[in-house]
């Protein structure tokens, strides 16, 4: 009895913990800027953020510039991952091909994103179709090495049972190979989910007329640091949802791994 | 005598290249099975009993000579290994489907063959559940009922109840004679076992150490059914010696 109970009392502090540390971080926060006197374009109090958020939301601008920020993410993430699905399973297939473009792969992995950025917006001029090659760019890599590593991971005697089964190429890629590669698949899905946010905000920085990186540099150039504050909060938020869908897949997809 | 229906294993040998040099592995395997035979094959350790199963499945190319079906180009043939090989992300069910799938058969039907065997391998209550959750004895039950679901020509069994503990392989051992007497089907099956190979067999080969030949071709003319009794007939001591002295 004691023992259940104090379960109980265990669940209920970590049911609790994490509203409680927000609550707790919120109130210093508050303490600090009347403490040290800050000005609201240094750092604004978490009620001015609440107030800015709320006026964003209701002047419909945050929408906007979120749903511009998230369908460049979402489109970068597909194209990314489609590239380095298709690469990636012929790279796996051939260790020729593998020498040969390996070298270009690792020096394109070498290039911060970050710096070559203003290229592609140069090149592509602000709209979205750069954020979407800066998102699919900065994803595709780490993709294509666990697609490459799931792939090969495949057990010689399972290959051997699709052989003796007379299984073709593609009975064998699709019953065979993508389930055997699908869990650390996920997890480069994982890394890809919040990189590509990354990606699509550092493109929007550099230039762009929309997106949440667009409102931070607008947020940043008229001191409305509370509006930097909205637009970094919703950021994060994205990529929690995203991080969280692909762990929704991961517990649907993989539950035969729970037993 | 090989009749127009055995399957001919026509002087098959097989050499791996290898960097210092040729390692021949088989060495002029020739007999013949015959149908619904249950045939168990006998040998030292790495003498080449596997590579000659991965010949007859197909799955390796003999240097030498052939195996020969009859009437069919591309034979059917069940594997079972030592390890049961299931596929962790399928159900039981789903992982006895598996032939059928790739076969393209229609979905009711499939599922019908699936659930007799099923029955057939006493599977009932775990139809639904994930190969992780199975004992090694359950799962090789599982391989057993995959490797028969596509009608095969040939069942090929690799040491298959290896790493099962020696209670649960005797079972297993009156199990796969209770299948292969429902579904006569022919058989080939590697095994370390004596006495497995006696209990089990209609006829043994023994092959010598590498490169490996046959040494012995044994009927095993003991009466059946054969219960576990059966090896402490004075009959069975004196195959098994026969047996013995062959593999060593």
């Amino acid at each position: 009895m004691e023992n259940s109970s104090n379960k109980a009392s265990t669940m209920n502090v970590r049911r609790l913990s994490v509203p409680l540390t927000i609550a707790i971080f919120l109130l210093a926060w508050q303490a600090a800027v009347l403490i040290f006197r800050l000005p609201a374009f240094i750092l604004p109090t978490p009620i001015q953020v609440a107030d800015r958020f709320v006026r964003a939301l209701s002047d419909g601008s945050l929408l906007r510039h979120t749903a511009a920020t998230l369908a460049e993410i979402l489109s970068g993430l597909t194209a990314g991952i489609l590239f380095a699905a298709v690469l990636g399973y012929f790279l796996s297939r051939s260790t020729l091909l593998e020498n040969i473009l390996q070298p270009f792969l690792v020096a394109s992995q070498a290039v911060p994103t970050v710096a070559i950025a203003p290229l592609f917006v140069i090149w592509f001029g602000p709209g979205i179709f750069s954020k979407i090659l800066i998102c699919a760019l900065i994803v595709f890599f780490p993709v294509l090495v666990n697609i490459i590593v799931g792939l090969r991971a495949v057990p010689a005697n399972l290959r051997d049972l699709m052989r003796s089964m007379q299984a073709d190429r593609w009975q064998t890629l699709r019953l065979l190979e993508l389930p055997t590669a699908l869990p650390v698949l996920l997890g480069g899905l994982r890394i890809g989910a919040t990189l590509s946010v990354i990606g699509a905000v550092v493109g929007e920085l550099v230039g762009a007329n929309r997106g949440l990186g667009f409102l931070i540099n607008v947020g940043r150039g008229q001191y409305d640091t509370a509006l930097v504050f909205v637009g970094v909060f919703t950021l994060v938020a994205l990529a929690l949802s995203l991080y969280g869908i692909v762990l929704f897949l991961e517990k649907h997809l993989l539950r035969w791994q729970e037993e | 005598m090989p009749s127009n229906s055995s399957i001919r294993l026509n002087h098959i040998s097989m050499t791996y290249d290898d960097q210092n040099g040729y390692l021949p592995v088989l060495e002029d395997i020739h007999t013949a099975i015959h149908p619904q035979e249950f045939l168990c094959v006998l040998g030292p350790s790495g003498c080449g009993k596997t590579t000659l199963l991965r010949v007859l499945a197909g799955l390796d190319k003999a240097t030498g000579g052939n195996a020969i079906f009859p009437g069919k180009d591309s034979p059917h043939v069940g594997l079972v290994f030592q390890e049961s090989n299931l596929m962790p992300w399928r159900t039981v069910l789903d992982n006895i489907l598996l032939p059928l799938e790739i076969i393209g058969v229609d979905a009711q039907e499939a599922r019908r063959q699936a659930l007799d065997l099923v029955d057939l391998v006493g599977l009932q209550d775990f139809t639904e559940v994930w190969p992780a959750s199975l004992s090694g004895g359950m799962a090789q039950r599982v391989a057993i009922a995959r490797a028969l679901i596509q009608d095969p020509d040939l069942l090929l069994l690799d040491e298959p109840f290896r790493s099962l503990d020696a209670l649960t392989r005797e079972q297993m051992g009156a199990e796969l004679l209770r299948v292969w007497r429902a579904r006569r089907k022919t058989v080939v099956m590697v095994t370390h076992s004596i006495s497995e190979a006696l209990l089990l067999a209609d006829r043994v080969l023994v092959l010598t150490q590498r490169p490996a030949r046959i040494c012995l071709d044994l009927i095993v003319d003991l009466p059946r059914p054969r219960i576990s009794d059966t090896r402490y007939s004075a009959h069975f001591q004196v195959l098994a010696k026969r047996l013995r002295a062959a593999i060593s």
